[in-house]
């Protein structure tokens, strides 16, 4: 079913059916309760709700994962957003005296929107996405995924689909959710390449030499770059964007790369500035139409510049940076009491569900192809398989009254297309258990010392 | 108060142990009697001090020679304590990032200043001791390590010492990308060392920042140091700009023109892709939101200049309510926590969340290719020779004065007569300057044409009286100091 049948107007009729059955509560809570390694987790965790017609509901926090359940059901929430651990129940927020209330911890967060990349797609613009730009999220998730693991050491990393135009990150590390606000801006910082507004042309500028984590990204990078950007984005195809990319190489050497060609006209001159490499690359751009014989040239001559001049050049590493690199919002990494919207949660806009991606099958993952709301409240309704039927006769036989319920649900999303995002959820959340089930052991081991 | 009785508990050689070292942590605060005079003298000192760090790094490179030279001049010339920790007791809204920011300057400058052995044994003094790494290790990442640190060749690493980290300890090199790090830990050569001292000098200054917020509401409590404290942090913010005096005098039909006239060019340039998109994201509404609040927009007036500009463009009335009507309000301190927000200054502008793409606040002459800028002083009819000028400034990362140049350029003064720091100051003195000798001529007309007095210039607050009289005369003092600074 493709996602245009969602219809938002059906939302309040297809969440409760969402929130009673599919919503996957129990992975939800093992997650957020950390094994319950430390006190008090999950309860001092803030939860905000987006109401029918825009309504915000801050500091909501529930003490079991029934409770959050029932509310979860009542409300039934357009979006969910996960904040931060505080120091007392979110809920009781008004209770306490005024500045004892903090924001204590959180996983540490990252958000890779779409629009931000709007100078350097040609194809969509703001909240748009297609299969052509969508490879920025590709890359964005390689690159920052090996920097978070290899060079500060995380493994549990969540990446979800925002459920429309981006994707996000939690770190849910122990040492992640400790981070203090200095020290997610700097590890923010340190991942930031691209800077500048609509004011800057040149948004990347490499010094000499080139950090490790730069060189690993440009690895990425260029793994990417000629089909997605010369193929899918043609930025040395069309007038426009062949000057956008022609006003990123420098201007001073000009004359050097164009004097073995023409010397004698160029000494003539003897004004260096007088034949610049940009009008050289022009002609040869107007010699040679293919887009990627087009960024050979351009790359011959930043050799060319690098033999000759002392400190590295880098703008052809730099081009390819600014078309391709992630580009974060700062802001949501930096402050630990940041909302960011909740896996699982409906987006609005689209009806998709915000689903975790698997790794594994990146390459191949299409956000197009990530169920809506209405798409898996339709698959629910359908008539159940006899294997499926004699598999739940089992079950219900294995299980007493109480856990009935419980593993309806289960079936439920099994027999939907979510079911395979629940299971890559699953996955991840096995791993993280194995970390924290040590720490519970030394934990259990110190009370017998008693 | 609490101080005195824990004196009794230590005795007075852990005192002058304590004060014998020439730089301090300050992890325990002082336990003697200081007198409030004392008191007073030690924060006024320290102030003065934190103060002209402040602008000195507005003016210069820090820890370039120049600035050091500077600092070092002034630090000698205010003969700075080490004992005045009555800082500790500053923080009142606004202040406490100013002095987080310059005492960690001061700091750094001073440790810098120790001897290598006097480093070492103040590491070894508040137990910071990190391993260095083996020379098996060294040598299988030479190369990274070449290549993340910027003045190094490969002979120089292979004498070097470098520590091995973890990353959390030293975020300034981690955010600058100037160490090499791997799974969580950074490699730091040993001259970098400073980086995490610094760090941890900052931890507990906010640690002891936080804590001493948390016990203002007692000290405040105590009648004597109540005044005192209260004006110190006034006068050590200077002017906010907050101020509810000029509310109403400006109305919503002026604005474009006194864009063009009395803005600065980053609130200009705002206004102007406001007007051309309709739309502002978050980080260009805070900065001009508050600025227009600042010059005198009352919130039924930005409620009706923002919702007006927004249904131009994509946003409907009624999402414009929903969305955005609320972070309005919010500025004005009538949601959430209810603070009410001051405009930023320059300082703020120019350091902190600086612009990406789709946004136009920051500041112009920070955050603007200087190709960019020159084009758009052309076409704001900026000289030639005004333009090299400015550009000059900003290649010295003097930001603040080429505001200031651009300010003497548009309004054909030969030299202002204010040092520039706040974008509302900006257009309080543009306002002066227009208005000019026709002000005294105003003056006379006013009772027949009360209308007009909207366009008149908001004096410049006079500061608030202080609370009794013999507190009165020092803070006079005072308070020319930090009028000239």
């Amino acid at each position: 079913m493709p996602a245009s049948d969602y219809d938002s107007a059906c939302l309040p009729d297809i969440l409760p059916l969402y929130y009673r059955r599919l919503f996957p509560f129990s992975q939800y809570y093992r997650w957020l309760n950390y094994g319950g390694v430390q006190k008090n987790y999950f309860q001092n965790r803030e939860f905000s709700f987006t109401l029918k017609d825009d309504i915000y509901v801050r500091y909501q926090s529930f003490t079991t994962q029934n409770e959050l359940e029932k509310e979860m059901q009542k409300m039934n929430p357009y979006k969910i957003d996960i904040g931060a651990i505080y120091s007392h129940r979110p809920n009781q927020h008004n209770t306490v005296k005024s500045g004892t209330f903090q924001a204590l911890e959180k996983e540490l967060v990252f958000d890779i929107d779409m629009t931000d990349y709007d100078d350097v797609r040609s194809c969509c613009s703001a909240a748009e996405i297609c299969p052509k730009c969508w490879t920025l999220m590709t890359i964005a998730i390689r690159v920052l995924d090996r920097a978070l693991r290899d060079d500060f050491g995380f493994q549990h990393l969540l990446w979800v689909y925002s459920g429309r135009r981006g994707v996000h990150c939690w770190v849910c590390d122990k040492a992640a959710r400790k981070l203090s606000v200095a020290a997610r801006s700097a590890v923010a910082e340190y991942l930031s390449l691209v800077k500048g507004g609509d004011e800057t042309m040149k948004k990347v500028v490499l010094s000499d030499p080139i950090h490790p984590f730069i060189r690993e990204s440009l690895v990425v990078v260029e793994r990417y770059f000629p089909l997605y950007a010369l193929q899918d984005q043609d930025i040395l195809g069309r007038k426009e964007s062949v000057d956008k990319v022609l006003a990123l190489t420098p201007e001073d050497i000009l004359f050097r790369t164009c004097s073995r060609a023409n010397s004698s006209i160029a000494q003539a001159n003897s004004s260096p500035h007088f034949i610049s490499l940009k009008s050289n690359l022009q002609q040869d751009f107007q010699n040679e139409k293919k887009p990627e014989n087009r960024w050979n040239l351009l790359k011959d001559q930043a050799k060319r510049k690098q033999a000759t001049s002392k400190k590295g050049q880098h703008f052809e590493k730099e081009i390819m940076l600014q078309y391709c690199y992630p580009r974060l919002d700062v802001n949501v990494s930096k402050g630990v009491n940041h909302l960011l919207k909740s896996p699982f949660s409906v987006h609005p806009k689209t009806g998709r569900i915000s689903v975790p991606i698997d790794l594994k099958e990146l390459e191949t993952f299409d956000p197009f192809a990530v169920p809506t709301i209405s798409m898996i409240c339709e698959e629910l309704d359908r008539p159940r398989t006899v294997e499926e039927e004699d598999k739940s006769e089992e079950t219900i036989d294995k299980e007493n009254e109480k856990d009935a319920a419980e593993s309806r649900k289960i079936r439920d999303y099994k027999r939907t297309s979510l079911a395979k995002y629940v299971k890559c959820f699953d996955q991840f959340l096995d791993v993280m258990a194995r970390s924290w089930k040590g720490e519970l052991l030394k934990k259990s081991d110190l009370q017998k010392d008693f | 108060m609490q101080f005195s009785s824990r004196t009794k508990k230590f005795t007075t050689n852990s005192q002058t142990e304590l004060y014998s070292h020439p730089l301090l942590f300050y992890v325990q605060p002082p336990l003697e009697n200081i007198s409030l005079v004392e008191f007073e003298t030690f924060a006024v000192e320290r102030l003065k001090l934190l103060k002209t760090i402040e602008n000195l790094g507005v003016s210069y490179v820090k820890l370039s020679d120049q600035y050091i030279k500077k600092l070092e001049a002034e630090s000698k010339a205010l003969n700075f304590l080490y004992r005045t920790e009555a800082t500790g007791l500053l923080p009142n809204g606004g202040s406490e990032t100013l002095v987080y920011t310059t005492e960690v300057d001061l700091f750094r400058y001073r440790f810098n200043d120790l001897y290598p052995k006097q480093k070492l044994e103040f590491l070894h003094r508040n137990n910071l001791q990190y391993d260095t790494i083996s020379v098996e290790e060294k040598k299988a990442l030479h190369d990274k390590l070449v290549s993340s640190s910027y003045a190094f060749s490969g002979i120089t690493v292979e004498d070097q010492d470098f520590y091995k980290v973890p990353f959390q300890d030293a975020l300034d090199l981690v955010r600058l990308r100037k160490v090499y790090l791997k799974a969580g830990y950074v490699y730091i050569p040993h001259q970098e060392i400073v980086t995490i001292v610094l760090n941890d000098f900052r931890t507990r200054l906010s640690k002891a920042l936080a804590l001493t917020a948390r016990s203002l509401p007692a000290v405040h409590s105590d009648e004597r140091l109540q005044p005192l404290l209260n004006h110190l942090s006034h006068a050590y913010v200077g002017q906010d700009y907050s101020n509810q005096k000029n509310v109403g005098k400006i109305s919503l039909e002026q604005i474009d023109s006194l864009s063009g006239k009395s803005f600065p060019l980053c609130m200009r340039q705002i206004h102007q892709s406001l007007r051309e998109n309709h739309h502002l994201r978050h980080g260009g509404r805070m900065q001009y939101g508050l600025f227009l609040k600042g010059i005198g927009l009352s919130l039924e007036q930005a409620l009706q200049f923002w919702r007006s500009e927004f249904i131009k463009g994509k946003v409907d009335a009624d999402k414009f309510d929903k969305a955005y009507a609320y972070s309005i309000r919010h500025m004005f301190g009538k949601e959430g926590k209810r603070t009410d927000y001051t405009p930023y200054s320059c300082m703020k502008v120019i350091l902190s969340n600086a612009p990406s793409q789709g946004d136009y606040h920051g500041c112009p002459f920070r955050h603007s290719d200087p190709e960019l800028l020159k084009q758009k002083l052309q076409v704001y009819k900026v000289s030639p020779s005004g333009i090299i000028q400015i550009l000059e400034l900003i290649k010295g990362m003097h930001y603040q004065l080429a505001c200031q140049k651009y300010f003497e350029l548009t309004h054909n003064v030969e030299e202002a007569s204010f040092s520039l720091n706040h974008p509302n100051q900006y257009f309080i003195e543009s306002q002066k300057v227009l208005a000019g000798g026709r002000d005294i001529k105003r003056e006379t007309d006013a009772p027949q044409k009360p209308q007009e007095n909207s366009t008149k210039a908001p004096s410049a607050a006079p500061e608030a009286a202080a609370n009794t009289q013999d507190v009165a005369e020092m803070t006079e003092e005072l308070d020319s100091f930090f009028q000239d600074a």
